[in-house]
């Protein structure tokens, strides 16, 4: 679920700065180089194992379309974005704090992790899920464990990053607090860095999940090759039932889907956000505050109390002294010893190190190099197939931008400038963008094609439901943070609409709208695989795209082609953040940043 | 002679540049830090004070030279100190007593032990009662009481201060300062000795029983010595205004830089540019440095900085800044910590704004050597316009990357102001100004501070 926080410009401005910190550092051509490589390598290795599966028929898992049926696909469902978001946070964390602190490896893995988001997911989708399937014993948990995996490569990248970027923006008086105060890891990490990075996190949980229910729709079922792969989930209902244009299933599966997206709200993000509110870091209170009665209950349940005074604070009291103990053991072991008996057992390791990384860098040579291999399969008609693709889905999404932000930006200002009017629009905004694209794929192209219309409009029609949400919800922020003086200026010296716009708002908002559609911009490149290419009433529509030749490739196991035209994909919204928003944020970031 | 605890030999800062130059923080440097004793470090900002401060705690280790505790290597040593932060760098997802036990943690004291000594020395500083607050719901001055707490429970045996009282109002910091001192002469405190770093030289006289001095370009040692007051000290004595117009007279000689005097018109010598140094431009404003000598014209041309800062209600370190930026211009000379206007300081003070304009535009072209080399630079471009790097590599060989920034910022806001060049911050590129004849407002010049 997408949600406005309350005081959402504060939050946002920490988002905002996350991102830049990443665009301003200038890594050398080798490096994007080096992960390229590594993307390449991972991807055949995949490709592999997958190849070795391919063979194995398995029988159809029926999927009923009874309302009956809802609760348990839903209840999957759930468990897998469950399952996903937690692998993602502990993975999020985890990378973020290595890059953070790792002199030697945070530059390589900062790329990793810029490329790594521009990658569109559902490319992943076939070799991942092959994999998982090859890798575990019977074929449920294996495609189970796929959708997993899918989902996590999809919610995992911001949440990382913001963790990431909050580690780095810790104030130095703190961390030498906790330095001179003799913290240990353990310590730190508890009290000081998560959090630290709390609020962040949160917030970019609650992003992650949402995009969690996108990638689910296409996760649970899809075609590959001969072989139709199903799992039972409220994402294979919503499927299937558009597949047969059951029209009632439908709206079952969706307003099964709202309650969930509802209840999520109410019953985790609401008490989430309310406790973390404590994060926060700064030194005045706020007066408006997110409440939760969930919470609140939580916190003065005696039995929960009760039962943390028992397990949590003897283990913790326990950790700190053991800690402490070995801290000191340390210290005299350094004391004691001299530094030359150290130095034979250190160049051992450092031996090691270079022989693991020779093994590493020569693996994934070879498997790049395999993977290069691959591509030469492509033939020149194929290629420039790719290439007439990329340059549709490019203006597609181009135009889904434009239509989007020619919506979100008068209406997103109103919003953001009348509190009356934001109290109403404001709950109405949330549950109508958390809705997964997908889910409401099907309804809006049944009715497109009764009006005539075809799967070109329909894509772009999709491109916008998935990300036009990202640029309201900045150009709300960007409203609600221009300064009230600078519009009584505008009101006192009676600026034209032309004007007011001009000098005014338009400025004001800049930051938050290159944030937004940034991210919207992304996020359309990626929903152009579904988009492009959709199975409605038995019947597969399609219309030429980037999107459409991976899924097609996808459901033909043509691999070669799926990998070039994921690589074509990837190489642009690269390309166009680096030549077209990079730039934007520079002048955002000096020329219209709105300073106290 | 009370025994030495930290003793740092040889200690200097530097950071390596690629082009074997390297920017020197602090030049080799000895000094100790004995039983018994409060020591105050003073210095101009910008003279390594801080850096100083978490060498000798170990937190930063020195580019060179050794720091001892007890005569052993602070890397090995188990060091026992604490430090106050002058933002108090308290944890404010925890409360005041989670804050104050949280270093008892770290050294894994039992939980009941451990909060015993929080509640005591909660109470000692004056904050019984407000354990379980956040430090967001206290005033300032408390909060900077729960840094205290929280430094005094591990019982250092040296403390360490970073400017503890300046984010606070002058009667918090007064009466904080004051409690402080009880503290440690009736031994309440088991601490054996305090460094406080300040800018604040009356603090540094009213707490200090040895105060340092510290000069800048790189970090130096100008002058250490002890002050033999007895306690409590008072303000008005003859004493200690001396002391403290002693410190002044220090302060506001850099010796490595004698007075500018000012220059005959006509033919100026030839400069050599390339052997030419930077100078450290002071980050002050045009506007800052006209007030400065109106006001250094009302007291008839002539006056005490002392009083100056006094008149102005300003710390000696947000006035030093804009006495020096008149030095370096011409407009003042400073003697023995007096500041006289110069004839053309009088000119400049006693003009409209277009001429002081033209008045700065010489002054500065004379005498500033990045803003003579930055229109030169745009002159010798058939497109007019220069890249900000260019000069930012130049500083690079002489300043920190932190510094050249702000180099390059007092070098454009003053040649905004005289309408030397302009600044294109979206394109990061030193041009010409618009000469624009009253169309639209000329928002670039920067009129006063």
């Amino acid at each position: 679920m997408i949600n406005l926080p309350d005081s959402f410009s504060a939050n946002r401005s920490r988002h905002i700065f996350a991102r830049s910190q990443a665009l301003r550092r200038s890594w050398p051509f080798v490096l994007d180089l080096g992960v390229a490589g590594l993307g390449l390598a991972c991807f055949y290795g995949l490709m592999q194992i997958a190849k070795y599966w391919f063979g194995h028929p398995e029988p159809e898992i029926a999927i009923s379309l009874s309302p009956h049926a809802l609760p348990l696909y839903a209840f999957y469902s759930v468990v897998r974005i469950g399952l996903a978001y937690l692998l993602s946070l502990v993975f999020a964390v985890g990378y973020g704090y290595v890059a953070a602190y790792s002199n030697r490896l945070e530059s390589f893995m900062i790329a990793g992790l810029d490329i790594l988001q521009s990658i569109p997911v559902l490319s992943f989708l076939p070799g991942v899920m092959l994999a998982m399937v090859a890798l575990f014993p019977t074929r449920q948990l294996g495609l189970e464990m796929g959708a997993i995996v899918l989902i996590f490569t999809g919610q995992v990248w911001n949440m990382a990053f913001s963790f990431y970027s909050s580690i780095k923006s810790i104030p130095r008086e703190l961390s030498e607090a906790s330095k001179i105060y003799r913290f240990s890891r353990w310590q730190r990490f508890i009290q000081l860095e998560l959090p630290y990075s709390a609020i962040g996190l949160v917030w970019n949980s609650i992003v992650s999940v949402a995009g969690g229910w996108f990638f689910l729709m296409a996760c649970e079922m899809f075609v590959l090759g001969k072989h139709d792969f199903r799992l039972p989930g409220l994402g294979s209902y919503l499927q299937t039932a558009a597949g047969d244009g059951n029209y009632k299933a439908i709206a079952w599966g969706l307003f099964t889907m709202i309650a969930i997206i509802v209840a999520t709200d109410q019953l985790i993000w609401r008490p989430v956000i309310a406790w973390s509110d404590k994060f926060k870091f700064e030194m005045v209170e706020t007066t408006a505050r997110v409440r939760s009665p969930l919470l609140h209950l939580l916190e003065h349940s005696r039995a929960l109390g009760n039962l943390r005074k028992r397990t949590i604070m003897p283990l913790s009291e326990g950790i700190y002294r053991r800690l402490a103990q070995s801290r000191k053991e340390r210290l005299a072991r350094l004391a004691s010893t001299d530094s030359k008996r150290t130095s034979t057992r250190d160049q051992l390791a450092a031996w090691l190190r270079a022989l693991a990384l020779a093994v590493m860098v020569a693996a994934v040579v070879y498997a790049a190099w395999q993977a290069v291999e691959l591509l030469r399969q492509v033939q020149a008609g194929q290629f420039g197939e790719i290439l007439k693709g990329a340059l549709a889905t490019f203006l597609r999404v181009n135009l889904a931008l434009v239509l989007a932000a020619a919506w979100t930006i008068p209406a997103g200002v109103a919003i953001g400038f009348n509190p009356k009017l934001a109290r109403i629009a404001q709950p109405l905004v949330q549950i109508v963008a958390s809705i997964p694209a997908p889910a409401l794929f099907p309804v809006i192209l049944l009715a497109l094609i009764k009006m005539g219309g075809g799967l070109g409009i329909g894509s772009v029609a999709l491109m916008m439901l998935g990300t036009q949400w990202y640029i309201l919800f900045n150009v709300i922020a960007g409203a609600m943070a221009i300064p009230s003086d600078l519009r009584e200026v505008a009101t006192l010296f009676r600026f034209t609409a032309v004007q007011r716009w001009r000098t005014v708002i338009l400025p004001g908002i800049f930051p938050y709208l290159i944030t937004g559609m940034v991210t919207a911009s992304g996020g359309a490149w990626n929903a152009s695989i579904i988009a492009e290419y959709f199975s409605l009433n038995n019947h597969t529509y399609q219309t030429v795209g980037l999107g459409a030749v991976i899924s097609a490739a996808t459901d033909s196991g043509r691999f070669h082609i799926l990998l070039l035209a994921t690589i074509v994909m990837a190489l642009m919204v690269v390309t166009i953040n680096r030549l077209v928003w990079r730039p934007l944020y520079r002048v955002a970031e000096t020329r219209y940043k709105l300073e106290g | 002679m009370q025994p030495v605890i930290i003793r740092a030999d040889q200690v200097e800062k530097y950071y390596p540049q690629p082009n074997e130059n390297r920017i020197q923080v602090i030049s080799p440097t000895d000094l100790s830090i004995s039983a018994g004793e409060i020591v105050a470090l003073l210095g101009p900002s910008g003279s390594g004070k801080s850096t100083l401060l978490r060498m000798l705690t170990g937190l930063s280790a020195p580019s060179a030279g050794v720091v001892y505790w007890h005569e052993k290597p602070i890397a090995t040593a188990d060091v026992n100190v604490s430090i106050v932060f002058q933002s108090f760098a308290l944890f404010p997802w925890l409360t005041v007593l989670e804050n104050v036990e949280a270093p008892l943690k770290a050294r894994g004291m039992e939980a009941a032990e451990r909060r015993k000594r929080s509640l005591k020395i909660l109470d000692t500083v004056g904050l019984d009662g407000f354990q379980a607050a956040y430090p967001k719901e206290l005033s300032g001055g408390m909060r900077q009481r729960v840094g205290f707490a929280r430094a005094l429970v591990v019982e250092p045996e040296v403390l360490f201060m970073d400017e503890p009282f300046s984010a606070l109002d002058v009667l918090t910091a007064e009466n904080l300062r004051s409690e402080l001192l009880e503290l440690w002469q009736k031994k309440t405190i088991p601490t054996k000795a305090i460094f406080i770093v300040t800018h604040n030289i009356e603090e540094a006289v009213l707490l200090a029983d040895r105060i340092i001095v510290l000069g800048r370009n790189p970090g130096h040692i100008r002058t250490d010595f002890k002050v033999t007051l007895s306690h409590p000290r008072d303000r008005k004595t003859t004493a200690f205004t001396q002391l403290v117009d002693y410190i002044y007279k220090v302060l506001t000689q850099p010796e490595s830089k004698p007075p500018a005097l000012p220059r005959p018109l006509g033919g100026k010598p030839a400069r050599n540019q390339r052997q030419m140094h930077y100078q450290m431009l002071p980050h002050a404003r045009p506007g800052g440095i006209a007030g400065l000598l109106e006001l250094v014209l009302d007291h008839d041309g002539k006056d005490d900085i002392y009083r100056l800062a006094d008149d102005l209600a300003f710390e000696i370190d947000d006035l030093l800044p804009i006495v020096d930026a008149a030095q370096l211009l011409g407009f003042l000379t400073v003697t023995e910590g007096d500041a006289a206007i110069t004839p053309t300081g009088a000119e400049y003070a006693n003009s409209e704004i277009l001429r002081q304009k033209e008045l700065f535009r010489a002054a500065a072209l004379e005498n500033v050597l990045l803003i003579r080399q930055i229109v030169r630079a745009i002159e010798a471009k058939s497109d007019r316009s220069v890249p900000e790097d260019f000069f930012q590599d130049l500083l690079d060989e002489q300043f920190s990357e932190e510094e050249t920034i702000l180099q390059l910022e007092t070098a454009i806001n003053w040649g905004r102001y005289a309408e030397l060049f302009d600044f294109d911050v979206s394109r990061r590129r030193f041009i010409l100004p618009e000469k624009l004849n009253e169309t639209e407002s000329d928002s670039s010049a920067e009129i006063g501070a």
